[in-house]
């Protein structure tokens, strides 16, 4: 099974499977994002103490699950991509650096506008907000470092090994909340306990973070698709057209 | 040890000593990374107290009053161990209530108080619809009723 498995690390093998992956992705995270939005706007209560610009959950959290968990996966492809020297994984952290830069971009302005009418401010230095900021930093770094260098197989080389330094980061944005005082809240959903929030709140956050994952799958195939093509242009199965 | 072993080593190790190198630095900079102080900090004097700094805690029940003006307000911040009067004068945030939880800018006074130059509200992780606020609350109001008298 395995070795079948590793035949997909071929670009050409990929790029067929990938190609016929999309769509399916694609229209569950359509409809996945008409359910929650659904949920969000016409099931889920008002909130006691927020009233309605609590709704901002429905975007803001999964983005900002999106933005940490698109960097694990990045990073994790950069790295075999260093360990193993397979060909695909420069491309696929390649493709998920734009989706993971654009989740953090969402989850910091939508935390933005929140912050205005619940904090009084749109934005303090605390450890969280800093961290997230950071994280844009890191997903901009790398997207810069890769384009930066002509070599493909270089500039996969120097970015794997920017995303696995800042992989660091990422606990740090998670634990922030818990291991220094800050102005943003602690997490309403956790791994390890009971969920502090209403049960069609929590239905309406957690379809629309199936439908960023949808969306995310979608998105990076389309990518890595395009940019196979890019990379491959002179191999001759990119040549002939029988893609 | 094959090529991929000693690089899957290297990424393995330095990610082992980043992570420590990391941790040390949060370590030695913790005291820098809180974003406010608490009452029961302010009072054993680890806060600047010569400088402006935050001051975070709950708004106690009953203690806010507004001034005459319309505009300065008094109130105690308490962590339940350690309370802090503090004085404000401007526009409070909509969610600033007695029993939520507040973060405060400002300095000490000589006296004792904590005069404030901005105020920002800090929300708790529990969201629910008021129907079930109310509940919780008035299954609170009934406990303390219930002990206060003896025999119902």
């Amino acid at each position: 099974m395995f070795s079948n498995l590793f035949n997909f690390a071929s670009p050409q093998a990929f790029y067929p499977v990938a190609g016929r992956m999309i769509s399916w992705f694609g229209w569950s995270a359509a409809l996945l994002g008409v359910a929650g939005l659904y949920i969000a706007f016409f099931v889920a209560p008002t909130d006691a103490t927020q009233g309605e610009s609590y709704r901002i959950i429905f975007i803001h959290v999964p983005a900002a699950w999106m933005s940490m968990f698109l960097y694990l996966v990045m990073a994790g492809w950069a790295g075999l991509g260093l360990v193993l020297n397979t060909r695909l994984s420069g491309m696929m952290a390649s493709a998920l650096a734009p989706t993971g830069a654009m989740f953090t971009v969402v989850a910091l302005v939508t935390g933005l506008l929140w912050g205005k009418p619940t904090w009084g401010t749109y934005w303090v230095w605390d450890a969280r907000l800093t961290s997230e900021l950071f994280l844009l930093f890191l997903y901009l770094g790398f997207m810069a470092l890769k384009e930066a260098i002509d070599d493909p197989q270089r500039a996969d080389r120097a970015g794997a090994i920017l995303a696995l330094v800042g992989v660091v980061n990422i606990p740090i944005i998670y634990f922030s909340v818990q291991w220094w005082n800050t102005l943003h809240q602690g997490a309403s959903v956790s791994l390890t306990r009971a969920p502090s929030m209403a049960a069609t709140m929590l239905a309406g956050m957690l379809v629309m973070a199936l439908a960023a994952w949808m969306y995310s799958i979608a998105v990076s195939l389309a990518r890595v698709r395009a940019i196979i093509v890019a990379r491959e242009q002179d191999a001759a199965w990119v040549r002939s057209g029988t893609r | 040890m094959k090529p991929r072993h000693r690089r899957l080593a290297a990424v393995v190790g330095g990610l082992a000593l980043l992570g420590v190198g990391a941790a040390l630095v949060l370590n030695a900079f913790q005291s820098n990374l809180v974003f406010f102080f608490s009452p029961t900090q302010v009072a054993a004097k680890e806060a600047p107290l010569d400088k402006t700094f935050r001051l975070g805690g709950m708004v106690r029940d009953g203690s806010l009053k507004r001034r005459t003006d319309g505009l300065t307000v008094d109130f105690v911040v308490t962590d339940t161990a350690k309370d802090i009067p503090v004085t404000y004068t401007g526009i409070l945030p909509d969610l600033f209530k007695e029993g939520k939880g507040v973060v405060t800018q400002g300095r000490l006074g000589p006296d004792g108080v904590f005069r404030a130059s901005e105020v920002l509200a800090k929300h708790d992780e529990n969201y629910m619809p008021p129907e079930a606020a109310d509940a919780l609350k008035k299954a609170h109001n009934e406990g303390a009723a219930k002990s206060l008298v003896p025999g119902k």
